[in-house]
């Protein structure tokens, strides 16, 4: 059999369903392979989506994205997905043609050296040498991408390798890595510290991140919160985590958090932390924090424990395994006292919905995501891009239910949305559900081209555009760092007509610029089956979240 | 507080994995103070030594970051008391028949062998652990060091334990 077959019949094998890919002569001996495959392939329109679609699919099916670029050119333009897909933990295996190899290390056409390149943001990578070895490693890739904490792997397959002919029935099911056994179990000494702290602790606060999603922990995580009323806090990454209209939940902490939750997170005297990173935007509203709290940290990688934050009692393993253990034990408190406190610290810190003129006179995009909560389905699917309009959403459009939630949290990706939006929609064709896709002006420029994807495969995607002509989260920036008026290189002017872009791509579309305008197009929007694009003009001062 | 630490890692084979270790160092800016590889008793791994210098924040870090790539298989920290490491050192000492003898002395003393004589230098060859090589060049310093090259630490624990995965 021909190692370009064999490696699709692998990819078969891992349930592989769709490619997200763009050619070239690299990779031409696998595209002649995958004509005949039952594996369907989508072309993006850039390979800097690939990796964003793979992204959306693996988060909304649970299973491995898979992404395709050719060599050099190819292969670079994946590398900014694959960084953000690394920081956010998404499994996903991209697969990049490489040249022949007598040919690897002499700068031959189209050749980048794509392993070097993501070595510091893939879990592990693989240039294949040898056909026989691809059973094996396609395996591995797939596993590694998928356990512990999840994570990116590059496949690099020279051209010539693709072309080698090999024995059939070549396969390789048991994984044993020397160098890799994810650990899912906590330490029993441990748990029993743990639950000791929370059981004494005054204040405490379970402080969720992407891990309980990525471990689908959340049943878990409701059941430990309500067994004692322990409130939950959630990080950008850990929205969804946790029924946002819970009594016990308490807001979105970080920089473009909510004031009340890093109020909250500060007065509390034992912080659990699972499945999140601490990261610098997480904790930069955080004061008087480190002397006076307690850290329990919980994460699958033993990496993250210590890294940021030190920890009093870190515990390594899967965020469900460790919950489950957690709920077996006695923690009981009454934190009757605790929750009247946070009951005071949330009025005094309200939500602040009002806007002043000019801003008033167009779309108040806070309490247009407000709106939208009551209007989309319990299990509808929100990808936020990057900027003001993420925030927005991420503060403002309660998830709930089934819902869910992604945003590029850790990379900060723009024109993530709408390739990852792509991803959702391919993952659920057959029961297709509501999908919106909320970008700014600037990132949906990144990703445009997809809207040829969208279009040739009727997307059921809402396309949520927030325009205010401006890079606003970095004008944000600017006026906070050097004051009003110091604007450099965020103004994005020229009048756009969307509609006539959308309607190029034969996509519907609306433009609102008032909030009842918003709420009347939605419901048609979301009741068309099919791409629809609505522009929502936004005040370019409207930079407040 | 810095301090320095050896470490002994067991590795696959593979394609890659030095440059893999030695990115993560130069990325999150952990500095090597030396680093050996060679192969093992069995031709799938290699061994690698590595000293580094940090505090005890930082080198737990390096371990846990070591142990996450997958090529990396063990890594343990080589305690003076239980373990044993070396170094092997070449110095071009400036020696010519005024003072070659004393050079020559100094070495037999310390065990080291001269391994090329010119007229006016020796290479003299020195292994052994730091100390001993830092008293060595203090000795030989006054008679003028052309050039040297040190290896860097390699080692084994000590005892019938080994590093098993
Ligand atoms: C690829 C990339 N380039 C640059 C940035 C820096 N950046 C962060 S937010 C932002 C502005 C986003 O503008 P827009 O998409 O219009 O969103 P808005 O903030 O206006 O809602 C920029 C440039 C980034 N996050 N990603
Ligand atoms: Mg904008």
């Amino acid at each position: 059999m021909l190692a370009s077959k064999l490696i699709l019949k692998c990819l078969e094998r891992e349930n592989v369903e769709f490619v997200f890919g763009y050619p070239g002569g690299a990779l031409l001996p696998l595209y002649e392979a995958l004509r005949t495959s039952p594996i369907k392939h989508i072309l993006v329109r850039n390979e800097q989506a690939g990796p964003h679609y793979a992204s959306g699919y693996a988060r909304e099916s649970g299973r491995v994205g898979v992404c395709l670029a050719t060599s050099g050119p190819g292969a670079t333009n994946l590398v900014t997905g694959i960084a953000t897909a690394y920081l956010d933990s998404i499994p996903i295996v991209a697969i990049t043609g490489q040249v022949n190899r007598d040919l690897i290390g002499t700068d031959a056409f189209q050749e980048a050296d794509i392993t070097g390149a993501t070595a510091p943001f893939t879990k592990h990578s693989y240039l294949v040498k040898d056909a026989a070895d691809i059973p094996r490693i396609i395996r591995e890739a797939f596993y590694i991408a998928s356990t512990g904490r999840p994570g990116p792997v590059l496949i690099d397959i020279p051209r010539d390798v693709q072309l080698e002919s090999i024995k059939t029935g070549l396969t390789y099911d048991k994984v044993d890595i020397l160098g890799y056994k994810p650990n899912l179990h906590g330490h029993s000494g441990q748990i029993k510290r743990a639950t000791k702290k929370i059981k004494e602790a005054e204040r405490p606060v379970i402080y969720a991140g992407g891990g309980v999603l990525l471990g689908h922990a959340e049943k878990e995580l409701l059941a430990f919160a309500e067994k004692d009323n322990i409130p939950v806090i959630t990080s950008l990454m850990g929205i969804g985590a946790f029924p946002e209209d819970h009594l016990l939940y308490c807001g979105i902490v970080g920089s473009h958090g909510y004031e009340y939750s890093n109020v909250v997170m500060n007065e509390a005297d034992l912080i659990i932390n699972i499945g999140a990173r601490m990261s610098d935007r997480a904790t930069s509203k955080l004061t008087s924090f480190e002397e006076n709290t307690d850290f329990v940290h919980i994460d699958i990688d033993p990496a993250e424990i210590g890294k940021n934050m030190e920890t009093t009692i870190p515990i390594v393993g899967d965020a469900k395994t460790v919950l489950i253990d957690f709920i077996a034990k006695d923690t009981s408190k009454d934190h009757a006292t605790w929750l009247a406190k946070i009951k005071e610290i949330k009025e005094q810190h309200p939500l602040v919905y009002d806007a002043d003129p000019p801003c008033s006179d167009l779309i108040n995009p806070k309490v247009m995501f407000r709106s939208m909560s009551e209007m989309t389905s319990d299990d509808s699917t929100l990808v936020a891009d990057v900027g003001l309009n993420q925030i927005w959403s991420a503060l403002y459009y309660h998830v709930s239910k089934e819902r869910k939630f992604f945003t590029s949290g850790g990379l900060g990706t723009m024109g993530y949305s709408i390739p990852a939006a792509c991803g959702v929609c391919f993952a659920t064709l057959d029961h297709p559900k509501e999908v919106f896709a909320v970008c700014g002006d600037g990132s949906f420029q990144m990703s445009m081209g997809e809207l040829g994807v969208i279009a040739e495969h009727q997307l059921n995607v809402k396309i949520i555009l927030i325009t205010n002509k401006k890079l606003g989260m970095v004008r944000q920036l600017q006026c906070d760092v050097y004051g009003k008026g110091h604007y450099s290189g965020t103004d994005i002017n020229f009048d756009i007509d969307f509609m006539k872009l959308a309607e190029a791509y034969s996509i519907k579309s609306y433009k609102v610029d008032k909030n009842e305008d918003f709420i009347k197009v939605l419901p048609e929007a979301i009741k068309h089956q099919g791409p629809v694009l609505i522009q929502c003009q936004v005040h370019p001062d409207f930079i407040r979240i | 507080m810095e301090k320095k630490t050896c470490l002994s890692l067991l590795v696959e084979n593979n394609f890659g994995v030095l440059s893999r270790i030695s990115g993560l160092f130069a990325r999150r800016g952990y500095n090597i103070d030396s680093l050996t590889v060679g192969t093992t008793e069995n031709a799938r791994f290699s061994r690698i030594t590595i000293t580094v210098t940090g505090d005890e924040q930082i080198l737990t870090q390096i371990k846990k970051q070591l142990n996450k790539l997958i090529d990396v298989i063990t890594v343990i920290e080589l305690k003076p008391e239980e373990s044993i490491t070396r170094e092997l050192v070449f110095i071009k000492v400036k020696a010519d028949d005024t003072n070659r003898n004393q050079v020559v002395e100094i070495s037999n003393m310390f065990r080291a062998n001269i391994v090329d004589v010119a007229r006016e230098s020796l290479i003299v060859e020195i292994t052994g652990t730091r100390d001993k090589i830092d008293a060595f060049f203090n000795m030989v310093e006054p008679y003028g060091i052309l050039e040297f090259i040190r290896s860097g630490d390699t080692g084994l624990q000590r005892g019938a334990k080994v590093l098993s995965f």
